[in-house]
């Protein structure tokens, strides 16, 4: 190393030092606290004592741990397919250039604008099992068939189905990903298509959704760790509960519970570590699988 | 575009910072500064230690407080009358949502209030942990009597032996039935049952079903408000816990079980979820089910009066001891309170003792009191206080607290857990998902293992701490 690299290198650390020393106190110290404390029996209040696996091996003999597991990879599962055809489908109709556009794409991200907590509030009324405006409209098409629509949050079976529903209000900013991916692809190939004689769908299926792969790469990825981490909404409807009969018990707020209902920060934490292997176990056969399939333009 | 990459030494494209002519000593001092901010204000080092803060003279000291609203406005009248009449203290009155958590959070990191009001409910925790100055001390030391409040009050924030708050504004439940229902099913109104037995009988007239078969009016179900699900065993004589086991699978509670199981029986399992679903999550509105005449008798608090009053001010009601299962088994109710303490690491605990003396007087807990539309936790009462309060039935309330069936949930430091266990089970029998039995023993076996960790947990805590103790 020259002398003048030895100083770039030294200047280069200086200017990063404030991220440095912010990232160290406030994220690779918690990260490493947190590592610790999964290994012992930590009250907050109280001083850490070691316990060794303890706490992992409670959490894999715990059924409400796998309960909770359950409930959020069921809830990832339906989400992120819908979330992720729901927003491709909008950014698609709001990429074909109809009059007053823009008020259409504001409109359409309002939703992911909305305080959680509101939404949550808002939805309880949507969706309350005999006054709700969505049961009003279901039964008007269910009830002749001799069916009911279902008590939506109130019943174990629809309480997570009614949490997507309402999480699926929140796609705006994936549309918006969507949108800017959409106008990146080249006019030029949609023509050569035509040319040849493509329809809406073989442009559809050979240029838009090949091009647009990397974007519904990143999506899918934030999308999962995102599902995965559910936690204000289902948290604001049951008071942090998860009922009716833990229906709505995700793995977070088993979490949240367990550090600051219970004090137990350290089973908190080892479901914390826990949580970060499954989703960087989930996020790697996200790379894996799809590596073949997404096209980098350029 | 200027190229500006080849040039040697560090430069900035557009003239904004004019890099070149810092030199590089005075610039490495700047960084080192910033370094040594934002990592020594981590370590608590350059933080300076909080000074004691005077206003005219006299310390100020803080209290946090979960109230909001008229209850806010009214422990904010008895900090005033405090502060006026005081030439050394000036307490500071703080609104707190979420009071626990930011408490525990202050507490471990060691800058907590000087005074903090919690839930009796979550006493116990707090106080295992040794988060909470025993009182006692304090009243020995001020010659604060014991015996001017109700047992049921001290015993509630008492904790091995110990105590760690005082009470503040005190509940109880009863029964509140709507009077002009019950003349409609051709009741007595001024009547209302005695024996639990007496409630179904009655539960049954006043329900209601319309032409499709639904249900449109009940006359009571154990799932309304949904609050004390832990609760009803201790109308057929039952308890959660005796001190050292517990006791959720007895033959009292199991009895209790069936008899919540009983209700989705009689009215259908699905078709009570559905009417269930209309109702929930409504307590503080005009769609609160009991407002709106859909359900005739429900257990409420002392609190109820004053919903109804607001929300529903033409309502027909009464209010009753909810009867119980057990004859001889008189005046059960549950009874609950918001407690005031002095975290461990307050820095003026004898100043923030000198005004719980004021809040815990009798008039400091009538001011309150009479603002909550609740009674006070002491034995005497004024005159004054039962004339202007504006519950019809709080000599009712305030039997109940005298009650020697009165009960409270267990004071334990796994309370919250327990009670988290039991929702779903309770949940599970009203779905038709589980048997009482199923039910109950299901509780016992999760709760019972809690327990024995949590003890363990105790007995390791303590058994570090005599090693760490030279």
């Amino acid at each position: 190393m020259t002398n003048r690299e030895r100083r770039n290198l030294r200047n280069g650390l200086l200017f990063i030092s404030p991220w440095i020393a912010g990232f160290a106190v406030f994220t690779a110290y918690p990260l490493g606290a947190s590592l610790y404390y999964s290994l012992c029996d930590y009250s907050v209040l109280k001083p850490p004592v070691f316990v060794g696996g303890a706490n992992y091996q409670e959490l894999v003999t715990d059924p409400v741990f796998w309960k909770s597991l359950y409930n959020t990879l069921y809830f990832a599962v339906c989400f992120l397919p819908l979330a992720t055809v729901l927003a491709i489908t909008l950014a698609l109709l709001l990429n074909t250039g109809v009059r007053g556009m823009t008020m259409y794409r504001t409109i359409f991200f309002l939703p992911s604008l909305t305080p959680l907590v509101a939404l949550g509030i808002l939805w309880m009324w949507m969706l309350n099992g005999e006054y709700g405006v969505v049961n009003y409209v279901l039964n008007l098409v269910l009830n002749p068939l001799g069916l009911q629509a279902p008590i939506w949050l109130q019943s174990t079976a629809w309480s997570k189905p009614a949490i997507v529903l309402m999480s699926l209000w929140g796609v705006g900013y994936a549309v918006v990903i969507y949108l800017a991916g959409l106008q990146d692809i080249p006019k030029q190939l949609y023509e050569a298509a035509e040319l040849d004689g493509a329809r809406w769908l073989a442009k559809l299926r050979h240029i838009t959704l090949p091009l647009l792969s990397p974007a519904i790469f990143f999506n899918v990825v934030m999308g999962l760790i995102g599902a995965l981490q559910v936690f204000a909404l289902p948290y604001v409807l049951t008071d942090g509960t998860g009922g009716p009969a833990r229906s709505t018990l995700f793995y977070t707020m088993l979490l949240y519970n367990s550090a600051f209902r219970y004090l137990r920060m350290g089973y908190a934490c080892a479901m914390a570590w826990l949580l970060f292997l499954i989703i960087l176990a989930l996020t790697l056969l996200v790379y894996r699988v799809s590596r073949k399939r997404v096209h980098y333009a350029g | 575009m200027e190229d500006y990459q080849d040039r040697p030494g560090i430069r900035w494209p557009c003239g904004i910072l004019p890099v070149r002519r810092v030199t590089s000593s005075w610039f490495v001092a700047a960084c080192l500064v910033l370094v040594s901010v934002s990592a020594l204000s981590g370590c608590n080092v350059i933080i300076p230690q909080p000074q004691d803060d005077y206003v005219d003279g006299r310390l100020q000291i803080t209290y946090w407080e979960k109230w909001t609203g008229f209850e806010g406005e009214a422990i904010q009248r008895v900090v005033d009358r405090f502060n006026e009449k005081q030439d050394r203290i000036r307490v500071n009155l703080v609104t707190m949502s979420q009071i626990d958590r930011k408490a525990l959070v202050a507490i471990a990191g060691g800058d907590p209030p000087d005074l903090v009001g919690l839930w009796s409910a979550g006493l116990s925790q707090f106080a295992e942990k040794r988060a909470l100055m025993p009182l006692e001390p304090f009243m020995e030391k001020t010659g604060m009597p014991r015996d001017t409040f109700l047992d049921v009050f001290l015993e509630q924030n008492t904790y091995r032996g110990t105590l760690y708050g005082l009470p503040t504004t005190p509940a109880t439940t009863a029964l509140h039935y709507n009077k002009r229902l019950f003349r409609e099913a051709g009741l007595d109104p001024e009547r209302p049952p005695r024996t639990l037995a007496e409630l179904d009988a009655m539960a049954a007239k006043l329900t209601r079903y319309d032409e499709q078969g639904h249900l449109v009016q009940v006359g009571f179900t154990p799932s309304e408000p949904g609050w004390w699900h832990w609760s009803w065993g201790y109308w057929f004589g039952g308890a959660l816990w005796d001190g050292e086991r517990v006791t959720f699978d007895t033959p009292e509670n199991l009895a209790a079980w069936e008899w919540i199981q009983s209700y989705p029986e009689k009215y259908g399992a699905a078709e009570l979820r559905r009417f269930q679903s209309g109702i929930a999550g409504q307590f503080a509105s005009p769609q609160n089910a009991f407002f709106t005449e859909r359900v005739a008798m429900i257990v409420q608090g002392v609190w109820m009066a004053s919903f109804i009053d607001t929300y529903a001010p033409g309502l027909e009601w009464g209010a009753a001891p909810f009867p119980s299962a057990v004859p001889g088994l008189d005046n059960v109710a549950m009874v609950e309170c918001d407690s005031i303490c002095i975290p461990v690491g307050a820095r003026h605990p004898d100043e923030a003792f000198e005004f719980i003396r004021y809040l815990c007087s009798q008039e400091g807990l009538e001011l309150l009191n009479l603002g909550h539309k609740k009674f006070t936790p002491l034995k005497a009462v004024s005159p004054e206080f039962l004339a202007s309060h504006p519950n019809p039935y709080i000599e009712l309330f305030i039997e109940l607290a005298k009650s020697p069936n009165a009960f409270y949930a267990p004071l334990m430091s796994t309370w919250f857990e327990y009670n988290d266990e039991i929702t779903p089970a309770f949940d599970q029998v009203m779905f038709g998902q589980a048997s009482p039995r199923e039910a109950v023993t299901q509780v016992q076996d999760r709760v019972s293992g809690m327990w024995e960790r949590a003890r363990s947990s105790i007995e390791r805590r303590e058994q570090a701490e005599q090693e760490a103790a030279p």
